[in-house]
């Protein structure tokens, strides 16, 4: 006795409605963007510089003490997060303004005599960060290229593989996907570090690894039946696809959720934006990379080259 | 049958693999394995194990600038020994820029060009003067693996497990120290340029400290001792680079103090200077700031020194480490520290455990759930799979980070995919009416396609993740990578082994999926 969400392979209607989805993704594209614009990234240390540290200390302390103590530094705006729900354990980030940027052997050890100096009990730093500037605006720019270099080797690959409006197809969902992920950051205010960079890359990996899946068995029936019309035929791959598709998505996004839940706070937030992008990726290959296919005459470019 | 023998030997040769390199790694202690058994672990990030990470950029340009600054002093020497009269000679950042008379020019071209190290722009009498590429570039490598030379000394004086210090890029030097809860110490030691020299104080101008004049061929530094400035002479009487040995140790009155030994040459200047300047106080100067400056009771020809000072243990104590590694050849900052507390380490393995194991469990659930019997051959690979990922880390001895560990997580949630791709495709054959052997066979090769295509996409993030991450996100890409591969060989192989087994040797048994 099996449990299956499909019983046969259904004959849902994805193509139909494609310019509505076409509609609903170039709003969300563009509410994505127009947050960038207005309201930025919160970019983590790894992209602004600065310095960031967990501490945990050995009896509960006020947060306003401690911000008060941070405060009197005056090293530049800093942020405060108390982690776990625990009144013992912080996350302390801040910017440096630029008298300090130069002097990393001091401000450190500067912050921890601060700190000892304002609380008592032993004093446990679980994590220390410090980033330059110079670090930081490399690392932004490796970030950009990474992402960049992946989604042409994606159109590349494609291309090599499949023909080239399947490559078109399959990038104009690599950028749809990334968009509306770096958009989520935007408007969620959650942090952009290069977690998310890695995230992202990834999500451009599996949303191809789902379009190709669909792509490929296009590419069969393409042979199978000539005499089908691309509408039918699009749509047709795509339902027979599904259940795959759905199996492999639920598999991985299980895995994600617990890596969300039990993973801890270092990896929440890349686990949280690779959930986002695995279901954008798999909604993009299906509605959007495959039904664009219609308007690029795949059927003509097959044929030229019987 | 030949085919299926290979394919049981590949199999087996797997699974032996898998169990044999991974095992160790899931236990504290190792000692009941038997003695063939392989000890190796997965070797731990610092991200994981606790430890420090600096990565220092070496500012090759100020040493540059001071090299250039060197030549500009030896060129006005030269012109004049050429009876070349410039209208006009000045340093203007990294460019010395001198102006002739016409009839003058080819002389100084001919100056200019017997110096390999220079290249000149001409522009009618003005020349603009700087290093050549060639030096620069043979000059910043030599710089750069001096200070790696340094910072290693250094490092190793201060005595932590293991350290790893390797050049990074044309300019940084990364520095990674497993198990160092506090860099302070070593950052404080890596932050010094440490130049040494002794020197005499301009003892005529002293009295004229207060007043804010330029002192020809002297200079005003900071004093550490007593927060008084001091007049020393430019001209270096001993350089430390003369030095051989330097320790810590204490005064008849218990106070901290350095002592030094000079080599030979050293010694002699040493001699010369004492004897010369009796009743005269010197400046030991390191890096601008005068440590002490004693008077002078007698000529040391013994080549012996005790430098005392403003100096903790500690401090006296750092001081000889940084003696005896040796100057850096350019000052050197730190740009990135990273350091992970090992309370935090020990978290992030718990939690990295607790989130696969789960991880795993819920898609070996959710692969029984949905297709039954031939669910517990995807999951049997899935294990191996896994195993096999882990093998491989501990066989290459790869950097398990924690992000390393979220990738094999989500690793198992992906590598299921392929054995998904086959069962389907088998399900859809059985659809349309094959038999169950013609469905099996037909449901794999149709499927190997789509595995193939699909899975070398991620293997494309992964290699530019490689190629392009750093540490962590390094770690990251290996596992995915492996994992990828991993999947793929599991599938095609294992998988395919036992449904072969299970459904068509087995006449009687249909295939439910």
């Amino acid at each position: 006795m099996l449990f299956r969400f499909i019983k046969k392979t259904p004959n849902i209607s994805f193509v139909e409605n494609r310019k509505k989805f076409f509609l609903l993704s170039l709003f969300f594209a563009v509410v994505s963007l127009f947050s960038l614009w207005i309201k930025g990234l919160n970019f983590g240390i790894d992209f602004k510089g600065g310095l960031l540290s967990e501490v945990k200390f050995e009896k509960n302390i006020e947060l306003e003490n401690l911000r008060n103590s941070i405060k009197e530094l005056k090293y530049g705006d800093f942020s405060l997060q108390r982690l776990d729900n625990s009144s013992d354990n912080y996350l302390i980030k801040m910017e440096l303004n630029s008298e300090f940027q130069s002097n990393q052997e001091l401000l450190i050890s500067e912050l921890k005599k601060t700190i000892e100096q304002n609380f008592e009990g032993k004093v446990d730093y679980r994590r220390v960060e410090y980033v330059g500037p110079t670090v930081s605006t490399e690392l932004i720019m490796t970030g950009i290229i990474a992402i960049i270099v992946a989604i042409f080797s994606m159109l590349v690959y494609i291309w090599f593989r499949f023909e080239l409006p399947f490559a078109v197809g399959a990038v104009l969902a690599l950028i749809h996907d990334t968009i509306l992920t770096i958009g989520m950051f935007s408007i969620s205010s959650l942090e952009f570090n290069l977690s998310t960079v890695a995230a992202i890359l990834l999500i451009i990996g599996y949303s191809m690894n789902d379009t190709v899946v669909v792509y490929d068995r296009i590419r069969e029936n393409l042979k199978k039946f000539k005499k089908l019309d691309t509408y039918s035929l699009l749509n047709k791959s795509i339902n027979e696809t599904l259940s795959r598709t759905i199996n492999t998505t639920a598999t991985t996004i299980l895995a994600l959720l617990a890596l969300f839940i039990f993973g801890g706070n270092i990896i929440k937030d890349f686990s949280l934006a690779m959930i986002w992008g695995i279901v954008i990726g798999t909604y993009s290959s299906i509605l959007i990379a495959t039904p664009i296919l219609l308007n690029m005459q795949i059927r003509k470019v097959k044929e030229k080259e019987e | 049958m030949k085919k299926h023998s290979l394919k049981l030997i590949s199999s087996l040769v797997i699974i032996i693999f898998s169990i044999f390199f991974s095992f160790p790694s899931f236990f504290d202690n190792n000692n009941n394995l038997p003695n063939f058994w392989s000890k190796n672990k997965l070797k731990l990030g610092l991200d994981l194990q606790g430890g420090s990470q600096l990565l220092l950029q070496v500012e090759t340009e100020k040493a540059i600038i001071e090299k250039l600054t060197n030549q500009f002093e030896d060129l006005r020497t030269e012109l004049s020994e050429a009876d070349i009269n410039p209208l006009d000679f000045k340093l203007v950042k990294d460019i010395i820029i001198i102006k002739v008379p016409d009839t003058e020019i080819e002389k100084l071209k001919k100056i200019i060009n017997t110096n390999n190290q220079l290249e000149a722009k001409y522009e009618q009498e003005i020349a603009r003067i700087g290093f050549s590429n060639k030096f620069i570039r043979e000059f910043q490598n030599s710089i750069i693996l001096q200070s790696l030379e340094i910072i290693r000394k250094r490092v190793d004086e201060v005595g932590t497990n293991e350290p790893i210090i390797q050049v990074q890029g044309k300019q940084r030097v990364l520095v990674q120290l497993p198990g160092l809860e506090n860099p302070d110490r070593i950052k404080n030691l890596l932050g010094q340029t440490a130049k040494m020299n002794f020197r005499m104080v301009d003892e005529k101008s002293m009295s004229q400290l207060g007043e804010k004049k330029y002192f020809v061929g002297s200079e005003i530094l900071e004093g550490d001792e007593f927060a008084i400035n001091y007049i020393v002479k430019k001209r270096i009487g001993v350089s430390g680079d003369n030095l051989v040995d330097a320790q810590a140790s204490v005064d008849q009155f218990n106070r901290p103090i350095v002592s030094i030994r000079f080599d030979s040459i050293g010694s002699r200047k040493f001699a010369d200077l004492t004897a010369k300047n009796v009743g005269k106080r010197f400046a030991i100067v390191l890096d601008k700031k005068v440590i002490s400056a004693p008077v002078i009771r007698e000529s040391i020809p013994s080549g012996s020194a005790q430098i005392s000072g403003n100096f903790s243990f500690d401090s006296a104590n750092d001081l000889a480490i940084l003696l005896r590694a040796g100057s850096l050849p350019a000052p050197i900052s730190i740009i990135e520290e990273r350091t992970v507390g090992p309370s935090l380490g020990q978290d992030s393995i718990n939690a990295g455990v607790i989130s696969v194991i789960i991880a795993l469990s819920l898609v070996l659930t959710y692969m029984i759930f949905i297709y039954g019997k031939i669910g517990l051959i995807a999951n049997f690979v899935l294990i191996i799979n896994f195993l096999f990922i882990i093998g491989w880390l501990v066989l290459l001895q790869a950097t398990l980070t924690l992000p390393g560990i979220a990738g094999i997580a989500l690793t198992v949630g992906m590598a299921v995919d392929a054995n998904v791709l086959v069962f389907e495709r088998i399900r859809e054959e059985k659809l349309l009416g094959r038999s169950k052997i013609s469905s099996i066979n037909t449901g794999f090769d149709q499927a190997l396609r789509a595995i193939l295509d699909a899975n070398v996409t991620t293997l494309i993030a992964a290699l530019i993740l490689f190629f392009l991450g750093s540490g962590p996100i390094r770690g990251f890409s290996i596992t995915l990578g492996l994992g990828v591969v991993s999947t793929i060989l599991c599938t095609m192989v294992i998988s395919r082994l036992l449904i072969n087994y299970f459904y068509i040797h087995n006449p009687n048994r249909s295939i439910k999926i």
